[in-house]
């Protein structure tokens, strides 16, 4: 909680709700006959509408991505590293949307939401969502909000892949890319970690096939497994050992299977505290997002050609203790980038933070980041565009 | 105007796709893009200069040249590869040349003279390793692990098949003159090349 708002917070922001009644079909083949979309921006759309920057979220992120919902708030929104006054993503220069994705659990219609043909919630009935989905939704959100080509497209990791998804699917609606400790596709070791994390929701008797809702009950200890297994590969090995070491809570071991090692007390307050806040039927969807991306799937996995068409200048950084998208997953998209012979700028950033690093302000990471937005900005002001 | 940088501006064709290996802050990449209209990036392993290519509008990746460049480029991805003072600093510096002519249709490296009499005086007279302007390291701690003649440079390019299609040699303010022309290794503080695969 804020006693006073720091100088660089976009400050207290309210989240608002677009209603979409046109049916949007689905790579599923099925259809969403209307949705909603929650949508937080910072800053103000300058008269020729191109100071315009869409934050896309990752696997458990929201349209909260900057500043305070109230003073009692107790964490700002979850990118308040990079976005503010005077931060990488400036709120003095760029109008920035975040919204919360399709299928997501923070307000946006999804498994939590009702289904407006039967009335119920939607549950596990929610169709699957992939990242093309949510890209059209997203370009549907901006032409509502009435931004005719974006100056930049930003996220990290599952938001990184829309990043990809919005150069390839709409090319001329965006100058810049930004993807951040990314991936062109999941390795099998990525989707053999998803997959572990659905079946440890699957397996929790109060999962009820996804129907827990209706039952009163929350599948609380296969969300809560999910999500620490999920923070294994967020954080490195080292980022762990320097965190925690092998540091005992009581000081000794008791022969128990209680918490004794830190890092159990950190895995199991991390899953716990977790469950309050998200659903598990959008976790499974997530996890399915993210197995199905593949731009290059396409264009006979070739991501060169998958990304001929783009227009968009790119930003491409990656972190060097990230292992759940490493490094060599960042030059795979950078390689495919200079084959296309697009305009791509790729940094490497030194850092112990393992994936989480790219939420993480890192001076190295903070600068580059910020003199390339700087040049964005300065593009939307009159300059070349 | 860098003399070096204006040798290498009167080499490149006007519209050219240009790679620079340790491009530093991008300077010759800018320059080269507002006086030639070339296209291209640079390869830079510092990110405090990263960040300052960035800035400028370069797009630069931040790779490390002792890896090599093939990870990042195919054959004939350029029609110039530009390394300008980097070669002595390499782990494998014939290694990187046949990549550049590989990469590149051409290849343009600079790098400082071993072979010009003032280094051959503090080591000759001195018994010291030497330390001069355009090398200003002590023997400890200096980045240039694999420095060179201008007879060097030119056997190893015999060697690794590389055709010497231009030569400039010039002192520590890059200025050419007849001296230096008519004895280059001894009379050259660093010398700029041209080359291609033979």
């Amino acid at each position: 909680m804020p006693a006073v708002l720091p100088p660089d917070s976009v400050g207290l922001v309210t989240p608002q709700t677009f209603s979409f009644d046109e049916p949007l079909e689905l790579d599923s083949g099925k259809t969403l006959p209307r949705y909603e979309l929650v949508v937080e921006t910072y800053g103000e759309l300058n008269a020729a509408r191109s100071n315009a920057v869409l934050i896309c979220h990752a696997l458990s992120g929201d349209h909260h991505a900057a500043g305070y919902h109230s003073m009692e708030e107790r964490k700002p929104g979850w990118w308040d590293s990079a976005i503010g006054p005077g931060k990488p993503i400036d709120t003095g220069k760029f109008f920035v949307v975040c919204l919360n994705n399709l299928g997501g659990c923070k307000g946006s219609t999804g498994p939590t939401t009702v289904n407006p043909d039967n009335g119920r919630v939607y549950g596990p009935d929610f169709p699957i969502v992939t990242v093309p989905d949510w890209v059209r939704a997203q370009e549907r959100l901006m032409r509502r909000l009435g931004v005719g080509q974006w100056a930049a497209v930003i996220g990290g990791s599952l938001g990184g892949m829309q990043v990809m998804q919005w150069a390839i699917s709409f090319p001329h609606l965006l100058r810049h890319a930004a993807v951040i400790a990314a991936a062109p596709r999941l390795s099998a070791q990525n989707i053999a970690f998803n997959e572990v994390a659905r079946q440890a929701i699957f397996a929790d008797p109060d999962f009820h096939d996804g129907h827990y809702q209706e039952h009163g009950v929350l599948p609380r200890k296969g969300l809560m497994l999910a999500r620490m297994l999920g923070h294994i590969t967020y954080l490195s090995d080292d980022a762990m050992r320097a965190k925690f070491g092998r540091e005992l809570r009581a000081g000794k071991i008791n022969f128990g299977f209680d918490v004794e090692f830190q890092v159990e007390s950190y895995l199991r307050y991390q899953g716990a505290s977790f469950v309050d806040r998200f659903d598990a039927n959008t976790y499974l969807l997530m996890t399915k997002a993210l197995d199905y991306f593949d731009p290059a799937a396409e264009y006979e996995h070739d991501l060169a050609r998958a990304f001929a068409a783009t227009q968009a200048e790119f930003l491409v950084v990656s972190f060097t203790t990230d292992w759940r998208f490493s490094p060599a997953r960042s030059r795979e998209i950078v390689k495919a980038l200079l084959d296309a012979g697009k305009r791509v700028t790729y940094a490497e950033i030194e850092s112990s933070h393992g994936h989480d690093a790219f939420l993480v302000p890192i001076p190295d990471y903070m600068n580059v980041f910020r003199a390339y937005m700087e040049r964005v900005a300065g593009e939307t002001d009159g300059g070349p565009a | 105007m860098r003399v070096d940088l204006e040798i290498i501006g009167d080499w490149i064709k006007p519209g050219s796709r240009v790679l620079d290996l340790g491009c530093g802050d991008g300077a010759l990449l800018r320059q080269l893009r507002d006086s030639h209209a070339v296209t291209g990036y640079g390869l830079e392993l510092n990110v405090e200069k990263l960040t300052r290519c960035v800035g400028g509008g370069i797009p630069v990746i931040h790779a490390n040249l002792d890896q090599g460049l093939s990870a990042w480029f195919d054959a004939g991805s350029f029609d110039y590869v530009i390394m300008t003072h980097t070669l002595q600093a390499m782990r494998h510096p014939e290694r990187l040349l046949k990549e550049m002519v590989s990469i590149g249709r051409e290849a343009i490296v600079t790098f400082p003279n071993m072979g010009y009499w003032k280094n051959r005086m503090q080591y000759a007279l001195g018994g010291r390793m030497p330390v001069t302007r355009a090398l200003p390291y002590g023997w400890f701690d200096t980045p240039n692990i694999h420095l060179c003649t201008v007879r060097d440079f030119e056997a190893l390019c015999a060697e690794i098949g590389l055709r010497i299609l231009d030569r400039e040699i010039v002192d520590s303010q890059h200025r050419s003159g007849a001296l230096m022309r008519l004895m280059p290794n001894l009379m050259g503080e660093a010398a700029v090349y041209r080359l291609e695969k033979t």
